[in-house]
């Protein structure tokens, strides 16, 4: 079980959130072209290690909630709201 | 009637035993490899004459498998991953394209990847051209793999059957059905009562959440066993010469321009001309070396095996409603599995709200399972492409081939995807068969999506 804390609700089992995925990604402009699209649509670090991701809360307050987790260990390093800057080892 | 692919008489045709024994692999004692073989002479190295020879002798002298070189300077073809795919590619490219000098360099153990992990289902019933006539070719070549290889792969045409409960259901199996016989694939819609006379023991009562309606049969469809396979591919690929090499990790690149000169392995430095990767889930890992970003995300596939119970299920079996699908091991385990954990995991393992999700799913759809005890679960960690199609084919890197995007299918596509590989990274260019499984159809918007889930990787 993975435990994550929500910025309104406190720790709770990942059971009641919803994987949303990566959040470093930027919705380009309408007007962006082709491979900017493409470079949002299709592509991803997908990396082994800390990855910033976003996490909805479907079963609780259902706000979208930021989360630094390590893709190896499963271990949360940290969370916040969607709007916040994460670092390792707090918010 | 189902157009016949199989009635060559050429294949073995490793078929179930429908006995009271129930899933027995028939055992096959093939004779003579079809290639030459350098160093196992004319005999061929395992027949039912070599295991009397060797039972006389207390089976101590049998010749190891596959040898355990040193990695040399330089290979003409270096792949990266010793799996499944890893060592089809290289057996065909060493005894259909003449390629001397390979090496497969695995992080690990042989087959202790994906390859090992698997639910064994082998089939190729898809609707879309791309998939289907790429999976076929690929069951084609396990129709006669055990003879190829001289190695009982224990390949088992028991069926793939697919569950449907609603009349949307089955009219899509109707739609996916036609499209695979039109393109020369067996198929057979089954109504509620054929399902019922195939596989009794499923919930048929007037209490089942979701009725069953009808299925989707592939009788070609089937099982094999998955170590079966990883070894019998290393010992044919190192009788061709190939160096496998275990415990090197690929861990970076020297480059000259844009070509990959020679990787930094655990075990030193090594030079190539070409070379592949097939190295499923760790494929993100890797490219992120060379600066390379693909349209794949890393998850977490989890499966289960029960406790081993006499013959009860002779086929496999695919719930239409939650994800779960069955088989029963010729040891009598049950082998089930079901959907994703969902999030990006490198972890090769996952977290128990899944394992009782698929159990719950599996005893909606056979009730008996409820009193069977779980021995054993774990976790692959899976490439899923963004339309739930493999990417074969060139790469952005002049002299990189890639192998991956196989999510959780990739088992049945083992000998498949090393003949279009090899031939791939022997000519340089891909086979027709893997043309469109190309890494440049994502910016050229040709998805290949059979489900329509659109760019989520974990929806697939
Ligand atoms: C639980 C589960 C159930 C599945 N069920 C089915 C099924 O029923 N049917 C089906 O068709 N498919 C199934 N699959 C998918 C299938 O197992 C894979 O798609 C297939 O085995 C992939 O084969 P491979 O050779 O590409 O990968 P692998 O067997 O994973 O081989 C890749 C190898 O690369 C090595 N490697 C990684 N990084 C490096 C490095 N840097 N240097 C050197 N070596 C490296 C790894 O150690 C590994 O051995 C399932 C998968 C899982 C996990
Ligand atoms: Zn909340």
């Amino acid at each position: 079980m993975i435990r994550i804390t929500c910025p309104y609700c406190g720790p709770r089992d990942h059971q009641e959130f919803a994987y949303v995925g990566d959040a470093t990604l930027t919705r380009p402009s309408d007007d962006a072209g082709a491979d900017a699209w493409y470079d949002f649509v299709y592509l991803r670090d997908n990396p082994r290690g800390p990855h910033l991701e976003y996490w909805q809360h479907v079963h609780g307050c259902r706000a979208f909630v930021k989360v630094l987790r390590d893709t190896l260990t499963h271990e949360v390093l940290a969370t916040g709201t969607a709007a916040d800057d994460l670092v390792a080892g707090g918010r | 009637m189902v157009p016949s692919l199989t009635g060559s008489g050429s294949g073995l045709h490793v078929a179930p035993v429908n006995t009271a024994a129930g899933m027995v692999c028939r055992r096959v004692f093939a004779r003579r490899a079809r290639a030459p073989i350098p160093a196992g002479g004319c005999m061929a190295e395992y027949s039912v004459f070599s295991l009397v020879r060797h039972a006389l002798s207390g089976h101590r002298s049998w010749n190891r498998a596959w040898r355990d070189p040193e990695p040399r300077r330089h290979y003409d073809v270096i792949i990266v991953g010793g799996g499944g795919h890893g060592m089809a590619t290289a057996y065909y490219l060493a005894s259909l394209h003449g390629v001397r000098s390979i090496a497969v360099l695995e992080k690990g153990w042989l087959g202790g990847g994906n390859t090992g992990r698997n639910t064994t289902i082998v089939r190729s019933n898809y609707m879309l051209d791309e998939n289907a006539h790429f999976y076929e070719k690929s069951l084609q070549l396990w129709e006669g793999l055990s003879r190829d290889l001289n190695f009982n792969v224990m390949f088992s045409q028991r069926g793939v059957l697919n569950l449907g409960h609603s009349d949307g259901q089955m009219d899509s199996f109707a739609r996916r059905g036609n499209a695979m016989r039109l393109n020369g694939i067996d198929a057979e819609l089954l109504d509620r009562d054929q399902v019922r006379r195939m596989v009794p023991y499923l919930d048929f009562s007037q209490n089942a959440r979701f009725p069953i309606r009808g299925g989707l049969l592939q009788p070609r469809g089937g099982t094999a066993r998955h170590d079966a396979v990883a070894w019998g591919l290393a010992r044919a690929a190192d009788r061709h010469g190939v160096d496998i090499i275990q415990n090197c990790e690929v861990t970076g690149f020297e480059m000259s321009g844009n070509r990959i000169r020679a990787v930094e392995t655990s075990r030193g430095t090594i030079g190539c001309d070409r070379i592949g990767f097939a190295v499923a889930g760790h494929t993100g890992h890797l490219a992120a070396k060379l600066g390379l970003r693909l349209p794949i995300e890393t998850h977490v596939l989890q499966a289960c095996v029960s406790e081993p119970v006499k013959p009860m299920i002779d086929s496999v079996v695919t719930f239409g409603v939650g994800h779960f699908y069955v088989s029963q091991s010729d040891k009598g385990g049950l082998v089930f599995g079901g959907d994703l954990d969902m999030y990006n995991s490198y972890a090769q393992r996952g977290n128990m709200p899944l394992i009782e999700h698929v159990i719950s799913a599996g005893v909606s759809m056979i009730p008996s399972l409820s009193r069977l005890r779980v021995l054993r679960t774990w976790g692959g960690v899976m490439d899923m492409s963004m339309d739930g199609s493999p990417i074969i084919g060139l790469s952005p890197i002049d002299n990189l081939y890639l192998n991956c995007g196989w999510c959780y299918g990739g088992f049945k596509a083992t000998p498949g995807s090393g003949w279009v590989f090899a031939h791939t990274i022997a000519t340089g260019a891909p086979h027709p068969l893997n043309s469109r499984l190309s890494l440049d159809r994502f910016s050229r918007g040709r998805m290949v999506d059979e489900p329509g889930a659109g760019p989520f990787p974990n929806r697939h």
